[in-house]
């Protein structure tokens, strides 16, 4: 008895001590091999009488599982020192940076382009396009502008050289000959924003010769200038995002429509670079609109007799600059990378109406 | 258009204050763009009496005033009321002096210049309670050279204001182009009357008999067909008045609204131009010879104008001239050597009717703004030529003296008198908002419209109102007059309860390109459409076609052929502020030619610089395959699928003709791609390598996919097999095509192809390089045999000796 305790009192000394995984295995084999010292007492077990075999069978038995489980989790703390120090080896500075990775933008522009887009979508507008370059016809006759109208000066419109054909074009204006274009296509009813680029010939602190515009068209039997008020008051305050917004029309004069209304926003401008809409004392012009003159609808092939509806219309830049407290138009379109960062929104924000336009 | 309020409230009868009258003009379509109310602005300053003014103690260029501003002092006991309160001040002017009338403020005073409240100070030494201003402190002007000195009977304590002459607010009202007759107070007080703020007064239009029969005729010279040029001309001579300064009070006003009194004679007539939106012109008969016609000048004709100026004139414009030559120029400007004035004696009064758009024309070529053409060009009252006349008449007589002659007129007001049918249910109609048929009588009437009957109403506008021609002008006049705030809110309905998307295919591939190259790295930009012609001729434009005729700029002057001038012309400002690594693109428009279809929508982008440097040194200068990369993440992005065109060797001009690629599918060219070219670069003073793609959205073919369901997925049950192959082929074989050879061998089982490895160099013979790919097979029903994997590699490595000429490395 007293053997076997003294081995097992060995045999987990020396386990205890092995330095590593050799040492480890040279005790197991010396112990659980084939010739190994608890090895030779299992064998010893069937020399035994049976009164013996029954108190010493368990004994030894115990001391192999003992000894074998022992190795075993001994091996495991050998393998976890051996990993832990390869770790330790391994080791990074992690306040390097990081690989680079340039961090694309998105133009203010295009994202309330995105933006304006959502809203009027909601609202059955679907989006027009039409030319840069555009037909002195669709741009100005077609609009009740007529020949001589100071607009069409060479001070104001910029225009295209003589072409093979003799004919000679304009940069759109505004963005009203798309209205032009979809009146002569499409019959109503008829509900179309039309963005996009327009130019004028005009340069300075706060004008750019080239410029954005989103325009609204509705042309049905019934709608009016109440409808119009409507749709601009949901749109400014789905756009500004704020609870409610107040309108002031005011009269105005355009070609293209009768009557002419001009709108401005409520807004507060007490604090210095800072305008909030909604609230205040202060009133912005935002929007040109009015009813479509009955002669754009008949030039434009549609029954002033029957048909009517309105027209509207402001700048996408503004917009732009208005909503996200940029302060000058001229830098949209000198492409600093400085600005385009500062300004710019990421490429994973998709303006929608459920998630909300901004964050 | 400029008037004040006093003028104002000569046609109008009414107790508004200017505040009243800008916000009721603003709202009826007269927009007020400002108010200057001097009086209001300067209430706190007065009237003081310097009563000495000594040399400052401690201060050889400041003076001691003591000053009699006419205010008790409320501290000071009974005994001393009515005693002179005397406050010292102390005063910088050099023109300070005693026995002057001087506009004073206390402390607590705002000055206007400074915006600054004045305090109770102490300088030099010695006390000084309030301040003697001078015309800038006041924002009165820019004179700052010492203070104003009022006149003599300026009272002392009344406000400074009344004796400056400016208690009397000046409006200053836009007129839209379509309202000729508000470019008159007159016409401002009949809308503002019939808006129900105050009543219209007509005044006194009344005929003055001729005494004699005019010797000077006037008479109109047109060729048949040109008769609009100036279809009216009348006139009186006035014999024996003796011209002067106008009264105080017309003076007054003209300087208000910014005129310069001149003389009676000429400011009788610009009185009525601003008053009655009717102008005139007066010419000293004695320096003319014979009679007076309108008539086209001669090309070449010069004039000297009342400015001093000499202006050249031609055919198109009208003149009217006596029998020697031009006088004037037909509502623009009247010659300088027929005008009044001191000694003039006879006078000769024009009153003329021209074309407005000849008007604008000939002001626009010359250059001249004056009130004449401002009106004339909006439209004047065909039928007031003669009551101007006969106003001028009496004003002239009253002021001059003098004989009237008969009044000469050639030819007559044109037809203006039209009806419209005008349904009063139009308002609700057009403009949403209800107002009772009465009110809409009243307005019209107001307006000076004739109406006659009531469903329809049979509507005459006035001669004054030319721009009116239906229905709808006449809603609008009931609505702004009525009150456009009046109009409610009235939702649409929706087209579907659930809104339906909106946007077209090829919107939303912009939309979805755009935020793909954001995703990958790229700053949007948006970059003028116009850019230097010589920058546009890099990229195959610059022609003549392309150029505008009136750039904003000298080097903005051709319509570009591509987006990327203007993205490396952006690239390199970035540059030069320091920035030298850029990822940018822009989707918009070049344009192919100068008509109107003849525009591109482009995807492009550049990657310039040598890439950031990094301890991880994982960036590299751009390369033709990060411009393959992002071309095709474009094209894949925007097809929602795999782009599988073949590539070409080779692209644009303007590209690295070695180190560049186009996608087409037959003819049709989806994209370029590549680094740019070395020449081009150099243009555009930028270094090391550029890539660039253009992608050319509408080329890109639409979806085909019908239904919203996808393919059923059925992955194979079977494990793919990867075998590796090494091909030498002549160094000039394209990899894509040992791809499509190999693929070719095995179209069902071959999976994907890789290409794990390109190397020319020792080992592989000069002209030759090595092709490593890997070819990764996908058994669908069974699992291959080692025998059926052999035998495919077997037709892998024929199909590619085939088509490439290339052997199997061992």
């Amino acid at each position: 008895m007293s053997d076997i305790s003294s081995l097992e009192r060995d045999l987990l000394a020396s386990i205890g001590s092995a330095k590593d995984e050799a040492a480890l295995e040279a005790i197991r084999v010396s112990a659980l091999g084939k010739k190994g010292s608890v090895s030779e007492l299992l064998k010893t077990l069937g020399g035994l009488s049976p009164g013996e075999r029954k108190t010493q069978g368990p004994v030894i038995n115990a001391l192999r599982d003992k000894v074998a489980d022992t190795i075993a989790r001994k091996k495991t703390a050998l393998a976890d020192a051996a990993l832990d120090a390869r770790l330790a080896t391994e080791r990074v500075d992690v306040t390097l940076p990081i690989r680079p990775e340039a961090q694309g933008t998105i133009h203010p522009v295009s994202q309330v382009l995105d933006e304006v887009t959502a809203i009027f979508a909601d609202l059955g507008f679907a989006i027009a396009e039409g030319p840069d370059v555009e037909y002195d016809d669709y741009n100005f006759t077609k609009l009740n502008i007529p020949p001589d109208h100071p607009a069409r000066q060479m001070h104001d419109t910029f225009y295209m050289a003589q072409q093979k054909d003799g004919s000679s074009h304009v940069l759109r204006t505004h963005t009203s000959p798309v209205q032009v274009r979809t009146m002569l296509k499409q019959k109503p009813p008829i509900r179309i924003i039309s963005p996009g680029r327009t130019y004028r010939v005009d340069s300075d602190a706060t004008h750019s010769p080239m410029f954005h515009q989103y325009e609204g068209l509705v042309i049905d039997e019934v709608s009016t200038l109440a409808n119009l008020k409507w749709v601009l008051e949901e749109f400014y305050k789905a756009f500004f995002e704020v609870d409610s917004v107040e309108l002031r029309a005011r009269p105005s004069f355009f070609p293209f429509t009768e009557p002419s209304v001009e709108w401005d926003l409520r807004c507060d401008r007490s604090v210095p670079g800072k305008i909030t809409f909604g609230i205040g004392n202060d009133w912005l012009e935002l929007a040109g609109s009015g009813m479509v003159n009955p002669r754009v609808l008949d030039m434009c092939g549609i029954d002033s007799t029957k048909y009517q509806g309105f027209a509207f219309g402001g700048g996408l830049d503004r917009l732009a600059m208005l909503k996200y407290g940029i302060p000058d138009i001229r830098p949209f379109f000198e492409s600093d990378l400085r600005w385009l960062r500062h300004y710019g929104f990421s490429a994973f924000d998709l303006p929608t109406l459920d998630g909300g336009l901004s964050r | 258009m400029k008037f004040t309020l006093s003028w104002l409230k000569a046609p109008l009868d009414t107790d508004a204050d200017a505040k009243t009258i800008a916000d009721k003009l603003t709202s009826i379509g007269l927009e007020v763009e400002s108010v200057e109310d001097a009086g209001a602005r300067l209430k706190d300053f007065t009237v003081a009496y310097v009563v000495s003014a000594e040399k400052h103690p401690n201060a050889d260029k400041l003076r001691l005033c003591m000053v009699d501003t006419g205010a008790k002092d409320p501290a000071s006991s009974s005994e001393a009321v009515g005693q002179k309160n005397l406050v010292q001040v102390v005063c910088g002017a050099p023109n300070a002096h005693a026995g002057m009338k001087a506009v004073f403020a206390k402390p607590g005073t705002v000055i206007p210049a400074s915006g600054a409240e004045l305090k109770i100070g102490t300088i030099r030494g010695v006390e000084s309670r309030g301040m003697l201003c001078s015309i800038r402190e006041l924002m009165l002007g820019d004179e700052h050279d010492g203070i104003i000195e009022l006149a003599a009977d300026a009272v002392v304590g009344e406000p400074a204001a009344k004796a400056l002459g400016l208690t009397d607010p000046v409006i200053d009202v836009s007129i839209t182009p379509n309202r000729g007759d508000a470019t008159s107070v007159y016409g401002i007080a009949r809308d503002l009357a019939a808006a129900g703020l105050g009543r219209l007064r007509e005044g006194d239009l009344s005929p003055v008999p001729g005494k004699f029969p005019s010797p000077i005729q006037t008479v109109l010279d047109f060729p048949e067909g040109t008769q609009s040029a100036a279809p009216m001309f009348a006139g009186r001579l006035i014999r024996g008045v003796k011209n002067g300064p106008s009264p105080k009070w017309l003076q007054d006003w003209l300087k208000a609204v910014g005129l310069r009194p001149i003389s009676a004679l000429v400011d009788v007539t610009n009185f009525i131009s601003f008053d009655r939106g009717r102008p005139l012109h007066v010419f000293d008969a004695a320096k003319l010879k014979g009679s007076l016609r309108a008539r086209f000048a001669k090309d070449g004709e010069q004039l000297v104008a009342l400015d001093g100026k000499t202006y050249t004139l031609d055919s198109e414009m009208v003149v009217i001239a006596d029998d020697e030559a031009a006088r004037g120029i037909g509502g623009i400007m009247g010659g300088e050597d027929s005008s009044c004035t001191e000694t003039t004696t006879d006078v000769f009064v024009e009153s003329a009717l021209f074309d407005p758009v000849r008007i604008a024309r000939a002001g626009r070529i010359l250059g001249i703004v004056s009130d004449a053409r401002y009106r004339f060009e909006r439209g004047v009252d065909p039928e007031f030529v003669v009551p101007g006349l006969e106003l001028a008449t009496k004003m002239i007589l009253e002021f001059c003296g003098g004989e009237p002659g008969e009044i000469v007129v050639a030819g007559s007001p044109p037809g203006w008198k039209r009806e419209i049918a005008f349904t009063p249910d139009a308002v609700l109609k057009l403009g949403g908002m209800d107002v009772p048929d009465d009110e809409i009588v009243r307005i019209l009437t107001r307006l000076g419209f004739k109406v006659e009957g009531r469903n329809p109403m049979k509507v005459t506008p006035p001669s004054w109102r030319g721009d009116i021609a239906g229905s709808a002008d006449l809603v609008e006049e009931v609505v702004r007059i009525h009150g456009l705030d009046k109009v409610p809110s009235l939702p649409m309905d929706r087209p579907s309860v659930i809104a339906r998307p909106t946007l077209t295919s090829s919107q939303r591939r912009s939309r979805i390109v755009r935020r793909t190259l954001a995703a990958r790295g790229f700053n949007e930009t948006i970059n003028f459409s116009f850019i230097p012609r010589e920058h546009a001729r890099l990229f195959g434009g610059g022609d003549d076609e392309r150029q505008l005729q009136n750039p904003i700029a000298a080097d903005l002057d051709a319509m570009r052929p591509s987006v990327l001038p203007s993205l490396l012309a952006a690239a390199q400002r970035n540059v030069a502020r320091g920035f030298s690594d850029a990822m940018l693109f822009e989707l918009g428009a070049q344009f192919d030619s100068g008509m109107p279809e003849a525009q591109k929508t482009v995807a492009a982008g550049i990657r310039s610089g040598a890439g950031a440097r990094s301890w991880t040194k994982a960036t590299h200068a751009a390369d033709a395959f990060d411009a393959k990369a992002d071309m095709l993440a474009v094209l894949e992005s925007a097809m929602n699928g795999p782009m599988t065109a073949p590539v070409k060797q080779g692209a644009a001009a303007w590209y690295h003709p070695g180190r560049s690629g186009t996608l087409a599918l037959g003819p049709k060219v989806l994209a370029y791609f590549g680094e740019l070219h070395p020449k081009v670069l150099a243009a555009f003073d930028l270094k090391g390598p550029v890539s660039a793609f253009e992608v050319f959205m509408d080329a890109i073919p639409e979806s085909k996919a019908k239904s919203k369901a996808r393919a059923p997925f059925a992955p194979s049950q079977f494990q793919p097999v990867e075998r590796d192959f090494a091909f030498v082929v002549d160094a000039t074989v394209a990899a894509d095509a040992i791809i499509k050879a190999a693929k070719g061998a095995e179209r069902d089982l071959i999976e994907r192809i890789d290409i794990f490895d390109v190397y020319e160099g020792k080992g592989v013979p000069e002209g030759r390089k090595s092709l490593a790919i890997s070819v990764r097979l996908q058994p669908k029903d069974k699992t291959l045999t080692d025998a059926e994997i052999e035998a495919i590699a077997q037709k892998i490595v024929a199909a590619v000796t085939k088509a490439t000429g290339g052997t199997l490395r061992t």
